[in-house]
């Protein structure tokens, strides 16, 4: 009995050094040698500072300036709102679009919004996503309703930082884009296919425009290559 | 639902055909003891270990030696893990997150440990905000590839017990665990996890980056050595994610192609040892029997799941929402889903990780419609037969072929028989206590749960769907799953690195003691059932002798596991899943 106990643990302990520590190790250090960039979490920098990471949403959002020219807040912390000069991700459990806060889309403490499909609270949120979404593009694309939204402009994302909303959603906000930006539409609906990425092996998964790609390439200009 | 959705399904299935065998047979080899291609790079590794853990392989062990082996080598898992994860404060790799993590509370760490343990992977944790890298590793990465080979082991031992020829031998555990490790999980593990990492995933020892979004917002992103963990997160079907929203995450399953290798990682080995398993008993016919039984199920499954999340939910209809497809649009419920993944790529995940006790969800299941919502509680209220987890799945639908040959057997008026070894009183016994402790223990703990303040504290929603949450917790904790309506919860965390956390008592160590009790009594009747057909002598082949290699025996298996399932969970079923799904009404 004894000898099974000691032979037990010893077991467990070797396997731990090798299983919890030499093989993570040697997989960060293969990885970190062949796909540096990816390993590091895909990582985008412009002039040197680290706007995002391509995998990962965020939101593009302003503060909201009173009358009195200042920035409003609600207890101690900035109104913001969407930046009507950029493309907006997918409502997010976590980032809480549309209301008060000061970060962005919580990438270090993702969630599920668990709204259940039986639920009054579901279908509130999806009507307020719904009425910002019109009060948002409507304006620019005077023909949009409730019945022509596509579903990821109003049910939130599983990981709260999708990175990708639909063509079709894109398409309808790139309306807004050029009238901001003041750019003929072709120009943005070029974009927008540009970052559209593909299925996978052209079958696998759906293709999805990848917001911050596509925002940073409109700051950059249409002019502008890559 | 789309054709390129159907495409998907279909390039999925064939993938799983074809390669189920060639991984089946070239187990089979490694658990006979033969060659293999690794057995050069290996082999010496093999025996260095086994040394060092004082074990002789040759060293046969009947049933009651083997499961004494795995019981104490589980309960020192138990202890070490446990240890790893209480001392989060003085371990080195702290502080990555802007803040000094601490442990978790007690009862979330009892919980989190018997999750891990079990190869169940509860998650009342989240990742990034809970565990230190160190923990990540030391700790959850070790427990799985552990758990998953106990589970191998064990399938492993029953089928030397049904093929043995002679004796009461049923291996040896260290050995089987050594090899299962070696010359399966590693290997596999290792080029899976550099393939996530072409794709995008994550594998560093970084601090938390801060970024400065375009307009203005600051973003801290979670990094950490995710890709490794992730690899035998899916192989081992555990099913633990290294963030809190699992394989959603966009560093754990970066695209479409990466969804589709996770899912196919997932059910790689249950499917492959039904292969295994008929090299083993040398009948390939038998095992053939197994899979057709499987995949029809799976494939029910998948067909269900898809139509509903397709169709949409009443809440985004009541809004004014239209759900079809149309151009550029998925449509369908894509509340809780990811845009890269889609209807069909969510869909079939979810089916993939239920019917293997993986647990891993790429889209959040409480927020699945009434009907697609009720395909992971019928792939759980199957007992996890349907490829199951690794071993668990196979082990457990053996012990269901063994009933099914018994009922048959009943109904001709002859002794039972399975391979020529008669399945009398004692193994029968022995077979129904196993099949049925699971799903005693399920509605057991969800009576508690439900009855009891303490345990209606952990519920988020209202209606049935509180009640829906509730049942799910238990059923999947019983059934060593690890799936989840995320809203029930058992753990109270008002920021990240636990300070001024704390557990729900009732509710962490209900649920672990469902997953300890659930996992370690079938895996101690599936040994004796073993040791019970082990010595026993092979009568040859009559006339008379009931076949269990056609299609006949496909359809009794099929019907006694959807009999057995239905009788013991429709009440409970009624009063949640099937009562949204038969309502448009919002509560």
């Amino acid at each position: 009995m004894r000898r099974d106990i000691l032979t037990g643990f010893l077991s467990m302990i070797i396997l731990t050094i090798l299983l919890g520590f030499a093989y993570p190790m040697l997989v960060t250090g293969v990885s970190q040698g062949i796909f540096p960039g990816k390993a590091d979490g895909s990582l985008i920098k412009r002039n040197g500072v680290v706007v995002g990471s391509a995998l990962i949403g965020q939101q593009f959002y302003e503060p909201v300036i009173g009358t009195n020219g200042k920035a409003e807040t609600v207890k101690g912390v900035a109104v913001i709102q969407p930046d009507p000069r950029y493309f907006q991700t997918r409502p997010s459990g976590t980032g809480q679009p549309y209301v008060t806060g000061g970060t962005a889309d919580n990438a270090a403490g993702s969630a599920f919004s668990n709204a259940g499909p039986n639920s009054v609270a579901t279908r509130a949120d999806d009507l307020a996503n719904i009425q910002t979404y019109l009060k948002l593009e409507q304006p620019y694309d005077p023909g949009l309703s409730a019945a022509t939204i596509p579903v990821d402009a109003v049910n939130s994302s599983a990981s709260s930082v999708d990175p990708d909303i639909s063509v079709a959603n894109a398409r309808i906000q790139a309306h807004r884009v050029a009238a901001v930006r003041h750019l003929p539409l072709s120009t943005v609906d070029a974009l927008v296919a540009r970052y559209t990425t593909a299925r996978s092996l052209g079958f696998l998964g759906e293709p999805g425009v990848n917001v911050l790609e596509l925002n940073l390439a409109l700051d950059r200009g249409p002019g502008a290559n890559s | 639902m789309t054709v390129n959705g159907w495409l998907q399904i279909l390039a999925f299935c064939a993938l799983l055909i074809i390669l189920s065998p060639i991984l089946g047979r070239y187990m089979a080899k490694v658990y006979s003891g033969e060659r293999v291609f690794l057995t050069p790079i290996f082999g010496g590794a093999e025996r260095l270990l086994l040394r060092c853990f004082f074990v002789d392989p040759k060293r046969e062990q009947d049933w009651k030696s083997y499961a004494k082996s795995l019981i104490i080598f589980s309960l020192a898992g138990w202890i070490v893990l446990y240890v790893v994860l209480r001392t989060a404060s003085i371990q080195p790799w702290n502080n990555y997150a802007g803040v000094e993590f601490h442990a978790a509370p007690w009862d979330v760490t009892f919980n989190t440990v018997s999750s891990f343990l079990t190869n169940t992977n509860w998650q009342y944790y989240g990742g990034e905000t809970t565990l230190t890298y160190l923990s990540q590793m030391l700790g959850l990465t070790v427990q799985n590839f552990v758990s998953a080979a106990v589970g191998i082991c064990v399938a492993i031992a029953l089928i030397r017990g049904i093929a043995g020829r002679s004796g009461k031998s049923l291996g040896n555990f260290y050995s089987d665990l050594v090899k299962t490790i070696l010359y399966v999980l590693l290997p596999i593990s290792f080029i899976s996890a550099l393939v996530l990492v072409s794709q995008g995933s994550l594998q560093n020892l970084s601090h938390y980056v801060s970024a400065h979004g375009i307009s203005g917002l600051a973003q801290t992103i979670a990094m950490g050595p995710v890709a490794s963990q992730e690899a035998i997160k899916m192989l081992g079907t555990n099913g633990g994610g290294f963030f809190n929203v699992n394989s959603a995450h966009p560093f754990e399953n970066p695209n479409g192609f990466t969804n589709f290798f996770e899912m196919l990682l997932v059910l790689i080995i249950p499917a492959s040892l039904v292969f295994t398993y008929g090299r083993m008993v040398a009948s390939r016919r038998q095992s053939l029997a197994i899979f057709a039984t499987m995949f029809v199920m799976f494939l029910g499954g998948v067909t269900v799941a898809y139509a509903a999340e397709a169709h949409g939910s009443p809440a985004q209809r009541a809004a004014g929402l239209v759900t079809g497809v149309r151009a550029n649009s998925t449509g369908g419920n894509l509340e809780g889903k990811e845009q890269r993944f889609g209807i069909a790529g969510s869909a079939i995940f979810d089916v993939v990780t239920t019917v293997t006790s993986c647990g891993a969800v790429n889209s959040s299941i409480e927020s699945y419609t009434g009907l697609g919502g009720a395909v992971p509680f019928a792939n759980l209220s199957a007992s996890e037969v349907i490829f199951g987890g690794v071993g668990t799945g196979l082990y457990s639908i053996l012990l269901y072929v063994l009933l099914a040959v018994f009922i048959g057997g009943l109904m001709v008026g002859r002794t039972p028989e399975y391979l020529g070894k008669k399945i009398e009183a004692k193994e029968i016994k022995l077979v129904a206590l196993g099949l049925l402790i699971t799903p005693l223990t399920a509605l057991f703990s969800t009576s508690l749960a439900t009855a009891s303040a303490a345990g209606r504290a952990s519920i988020v929603a209202t209606g049935p769907q509180g009640f829906s949450e509730t049942f799910y917790a238990y059923l999947s904790q019983a059934n060593n799953n690890g799936s989840a309506f995320a809203g029930y919860t058992g753990f109270i965390q008002p920021a990240a690195g636990n300070v001024g956390s704390h557990g729900v008592t009732f509710t962490d160590l209900l649920g672990g003691f469902t997953m300890l009790f659930a996992r370690y009594a079938p895996i101690l009747f599936a040994l004796a059932v073993a040791g019970a057909l082990a010595g026993k002598r092979v009568s040859p082949v009559g006339l008379g002798t009931m076949r269990t290699d056609n299609a006949t025996f496909v359809v009794l298996l099929i019907g006694v596991i959807v009999l057995v399932g239905a009788l013991t969970f429709f009440p409970a079923l009624l009063l949640g899943p099937i009562v949204q799904a038969l309502t448009g009404h919002l509560y």
